[in-house]
């Protein structure tokens, strides 16, 4: 997957988690819990979500690394088929 | 019309889901009921066949109207359930031939189980089970296709009402969800860009036009979210004038707990991960059956007490609102179960498919502000709860351990009490029991 297809990937999982959201509006550094007010039920229904559609299963170990929109496009795309 | 909340006077019948001659089994859905907040699907709780529908949809009717005559089934095969747990009629024979060995019958399907297989429509007495002694496990009943099932519109109850709201025809929508199923999504896309124009409630356009979609909308949901605003706000009113609250607080080390999970999650796939409050739900659950006096409800003057914990969870809802459903016998259900059932009473929360049963069965309330949260919160009780447990953000805070100075994950309880029933004694033995079970993570 590359960067773009990533982003559309996950633009659509955050969309389905939270709707309301204005995804346009986001600063991709900032942490996407306080940013779209995620609690750690949707943050883990990201994961998942994301295990499904891209293969890439983020362990706990790595979370660190996705806490932004940018760090997730990131990860994904650099672990994707 | 049954009672979905201390605060509901009369609900309006929107959908029957079953027609006269259907047989029905306890916990089968058979309606869908809108109150102020929310559709609710209702549940049936006797074994039989419905013989009329006394109530016509749209109509609405104070709580306690009989809504459907039922009878029961002559010659029927299956025993009495004593016991629901062990002879609901979706156990499953065992299929395949039992050998010496392989005496134990197989454990029948936990209520989560049930619930999924109702909602995808599959017959559970249909399943091979894959688990240990032909159990039925929830992967069997996710790969068991879905019945066709053309006399009935696979469409959730909010999907019907927004039907309802923008007068679309469900028949002539496509479906996207599972298995055809039609979405809000779906629904709101075929009400294309000039839908009716709804009289005097949406707010004036700037144009001399039918209001926009987006407006019309935001003035249902807006709608919604201020009759669900008062709702809660009637509820609380009178708790507070009704319900001589008193607080305890502490403060939790969840050191054990935390690495616990760190090292359950570590090799497991995100699906069946556990997340802290699943653990702190459990120890919740256990103190609640361990120490009398939190676990039940408030009534004609006095207490009492149940002998099921359905702990209610406090959701809070995307759009504004709070409801707090039940997870039923959270006591006796693993972590992992819990988790599972925590996720998805959550989802459905969130996408307004709650069951009449999880609105009335809460025996106590479990309010968790989770990680963007305040450190500590003293609620309000849920009448006729007694008691509502607060939990808030876990922080990592310098602690003594061993008269030696460390960092600790810490969260603050909060327990807020009705003082009719019990006092600090009861109240703090209650917390001390949380602390505890939160201590032998291994052991919930």
């Amino acid at each position: 997957m590359n960067r773009d297809e990533s982003t559309t990937t996950i633009r659509g999982i955050l969309g389905e988690i939270a709707p309301e959201a204005d995804l346009d509006s986001v600063d991709p550094k900032a942490d996407l819990r306080t940013e779209i007010d995620l609690d750690s039920l949707d943050f883990l229904t990201l994961v998942e979500k994301l295990a499904v559609t891209t293969g890439v299963d983020i362990p706990e170990s790595d979370y660190r690394d996705v806490r932004s929109f940018s760090g997730l496009v990131e990860y994904v795309t650099a672990r994707s088929a | 019309m049954p009672s979905l909340g201390a605060d509901m006077t009369e609900g309006t019948l929107t959908e029957w889901l079953v027609h006269p001659g259907d047989v029905v089994h306890r916990g089968d859905v058979i309606a869908v009921v809108d109150t102020v907040k929310s559709a609710i699907d209702i549940e049936v709780f006797e074994e039989g066949r419905v013989e009329e529908l006394l109530v016509e949809p749209g109509t609405s009717v104070p709580v306690g109207t009989p809504l459907a005559r039922l009878a029961s089934v002559n010659g029927s095969v299956q025993p009495e359930p004593t016991d629901p747990e062990s002879t609901e009629p979706e156990s499953p024979e065992p299929e395949t031939p039992t050998t010496v060995e392989t005496t134990r019958p197989s454990s029948p399907p936990s209520p989560v189980l049930r619930h999924l297989a109702h909602d995808r429509g599959v017959d559970l007495s249909t399943v091979q089970g894959t688990g240990p002694d032909g159990t039925i496990t929830r992967s069997d009943v996710e790969h068991t296709a879905r019945p066709v099932r053309a006399d009935r519109l696979q469409a959730s109850p909010y999907a019907r009402r927004r039907a309802g709201e923008l007068e679309v025809d469900l028949a002539t929508v496509h479906g996207t969800g599972p298995d055809g199923a039609v979405t809000v999504s779906d629904v709101e896309a075929a009400a294309g860009p000039a839908p009716p124009p709804e009289p005097v409630r949406a707010p004036a356009p700037a144009h001399a036009t039918a209001p926009a979609p987006q407006q019309e909308r935001a003035a249902t949901a807006a709608e919604r979210a201020a009759a669900m605003r008062n709702a809660i706000g009637d509820l609380m009113a009178r708790s507070k004038r009704e319900i001589p609250h008193y607080y305890l607080e502490t403060t939790i080390d969840l050191g054990a707990a935390t690495e616990w999970l760190e090292r359950f999650n570590a090799d497991r796939p995100s699906a069946e991960r556990v997340l802290p409050v699943a653990l702190m739900l459990k120890a919740a659950a256990i103190a609640a059956r361990d120490v009398r006096g939190m676990n039940g409800f408030f009534v004609d003057g006095a207490f009492q007490r149940s002998t099921s914990v359905h702990l209610g969870v406090a959701v809070s809802l995307r759009g504004g609102g709070l409801v707090a459903p039940a997870i039923h016998d959270t006591d006796r259900l693993s972590v992992p179960d819990l988790m599972v059932a925590l996720k998805d009473l959550v989802a459905r929360a969130r996408a307004g498919r709650l069951r009449g049963s999880e609105m009335s069965d809460p025996t106590l309330t479990v309010t968790n502000l989770g990680e963007q949260g305040a450190e500590a919160v003293h609620g309000v009780i849920y009448p006729p709860q007694v008691a509502l447990l607060g939990l808030g953000r876990v922080v990592e805070r310098p602690w003594a351990v061993d008269r030696m100075l460390t960092v600790r994950p810490l969260v603050t309880a909060t327990l807020a009490a009705d003082h009719r029933v019990t006092d600090g004694h009861l109240g703090s033995l209650f917390l001390a029991a949380v602390n505890d079970a939160l201590q032998r993570p291994e052991d919930l």
